[in-house]
């Protein structure tokens, strides 16, 4: 007799390689497909069920997923384009140039790292407002929104320490417009200017700190928040299901019961 | 205990849900806000629809990142400044600002104070009501909203950020249009207004404000920060 796709799965899936792997093992009962998700470590930061109307692309437009596609498509561009640069004055600029003109799709890897770039923090701003106006951010979800306005900040922050990074007259001059802000806090201002550049100007130091910051710190902290975001919303309930008016749909439900 | 002192209930469909078994004691209210609705499993279903999305997003940007180049000028010349330097465009809000404001107002103050607003917005319980502005108490709220509304307008003016007049003048022509309606108004458009809580007036005004902010310190200007139209370059 022959076999369906899905067997020749289903008898992949029942090897013991295959077991010592994933331990859920064949099946696609709603206890497996739970196992599926708990007994992952990266899954299990989901609940296992999602409402239904909670997957509807309304609810949440897909904003927060697109936002995490974005990130996963930056993480992979990033590395690649990191076989290829050096931070340091001039090199980096040749290396952008080279990136450009000489890597097979160089120039290809820098284009999509840019525009997904500039994609995710326009999605996290615009995932931030669905947010907000469907009144997600109602108890006990406080806590996440405010993780939230955290990756708000690194993802501002990863942007822009990237942008110094092809050294260019555009980058050196959007850097040196930003970092002069710096200077206006009272007292400390030019401190935290020297800290953030390493020196009193937009230097080869200061391309060596947005790198670090970029390719480094800066992801480590997305990835972390991002994580606890994730397990936060499974721990807080699953997505905020009422509309954005509770108030009005809490009391239509009181007015039900009363009668 | 009394039988009365507890209830037990099960989910007869074990095969959909787990079994639950609930016990209310005694004194606490058992209010039941939530019933238990149509769900989907995350694997495989949820995840297949989250993979769905990012693909055809990723499918965009390929697309995109094949038809356009990424810009790259000439090498960084700290003798050499460009008229005008800008920021990144998600700055732009930021340094359109600072052509009105001292740095330490429009740099650190406002941007300090935003973040802050952003992070308090779920700790008061006048955003978790969410109750429509102007359904209590109309009168005094009405003078309030006139006074902040006015004293804000005068601040603009008197630091010429008539920019900024534009989406103030429009968001508190739709505050007065909720002042004036009620849930029972006969227009969709005024029930929904009178509906809408204080927290949703200011982030929409924010928000309608960022916009503007931004594409004018993207579009509309040129050299020494001057206005420029971005069709006649
Ligand atoms: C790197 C940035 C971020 C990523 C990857 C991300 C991802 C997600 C995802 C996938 C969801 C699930 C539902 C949805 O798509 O809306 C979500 C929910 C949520 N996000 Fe984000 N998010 C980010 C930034 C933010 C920001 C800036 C805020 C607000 C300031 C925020 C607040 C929330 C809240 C409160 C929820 C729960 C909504 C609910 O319970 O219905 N997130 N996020």
């Amino acid at each position: 007799m022959a076999k369906t796709v899905d067997q020749y799965f289903d008898n992949l899936r029942d090897t013991r390689v295959w077991r010592s792997i994933f331990r859920s093992g064949t099946g696609s009962s709603t206890l497996k497909r739970s196992l599926a998700i708990q007994q992952n470590v990266f899954l299990h930061l989901f609940s296992t069920k999602v409402r239904r109307r909670m997957v509807s692309f309304s609810a949440t437009w897909y904003l927060g997923t697109l936002t995490l596609g974005t990130f996963l498509i930056l993480v992979v561009t990033g590395i690649l384009l990191m076989l290829y640069y050096h931070p340091s004055v001039p090199q980096a600029y040749a290396d952008t140039k080279d990136l450009q003109f000489v890597v097979s799709s160089g120039l290809f890897l820098r284009n999509l790292h840019r525009w997904s770039a500039h994609a995710m923090v326009f999605l996290v701003f615009a995932h931030m407002f669905k947010v907000f106006y469907r009144g997600a951010y109602r108890p006990p979800r406080e806590f996440n929104w405010v993780i939230g306005v955290v990756l708000l900040l690194v993802t501002l922050l990863l942007s822009y320490t990237g942008y110094l990074l092809p050294w260019d007259q555009l980058a050196y001059w959007a850097i040196t417009v930003g970092s002069n802000i710096a200077s206006a806090v009272p007292v400390f201002g030019d401190k935290i200017h020297f800290m953030l550049l390493g020196g009193n100007l937009v230097n080869a130091n200061a391309l060596l700190r947005f790198y670090v910051l970029h390719c480094m710190i800066l992801p480590l902290a997305a990835i972390f928040f991002i994580a606890i975001h994730f397990w936060r919303i499974r721990k807080d309930g699953g997505l905020y299901a009422l509309s954005s008016e509770p108030s009005t749909l809490q009391k239509a439900a009181l007015a039900k019961e009363a009668r | 205990m009394s039988t009365k002192d507890f209830v037990t209930g099960m989910d007869s469909n074990a095969r959909k849900s787990p079994r639950r078994v609930a016990f209310i004691t005694r004194r606490t209210s058992a209010q039941v806000k939530v019933a238990d609705e149509e769900t989907l499993q995350t694997f495989p279903e949820v995840l297949f629809r989250a993979a769905v999305a990012i693909e055809v997003m990723a499918i965009g940007l390929v697309t995109m990142a094949l038809l356009f180049n990424a810009p790259l000028e000439g090498i960084a010349d700290p003798s050499h400044t460009p008229n005008p330097a800008k920021a990144p465009w998600y700055f732009l809000g930021l340094q359109e600002m600072l052509h009105y404001f001292p740095p330490v107002v429009a740099g650190v103050l406002v941007p300090g104070l935003v973040v802050m607003a952003l992070i308090v917005i779920p700790y008061f319980n006048i955003n978790i009501e969410a109750e429509g502005i102007f359904l209590k108490d109309r009168q005094r709220r009405l003078q309030i909203f006139y006074i902040a509304t006015g004293a804000l307008i005068l601040f603009l003016l008197l630091f010429h950020v008539f920019v900024a007049l534009v989406p103030t003048l429009i968001v508190a022509a739709f505050m007065i249009l909720a002042a004036q309606s009620s849930p029972q108004s006969s227009s969709a458009l005024r029930r929904y207004l009178a509906s809408k809580p204080l927290s949703y007036w200011i982030m929409s005004w924010f928000l309608f404000e960022l916009a503007v902010l931004t594409a004018i310190g993207t579009f509309f200007r040129g050299p020494g920060w001057s206005w420029v139209w971005p069709w006649r370059s």
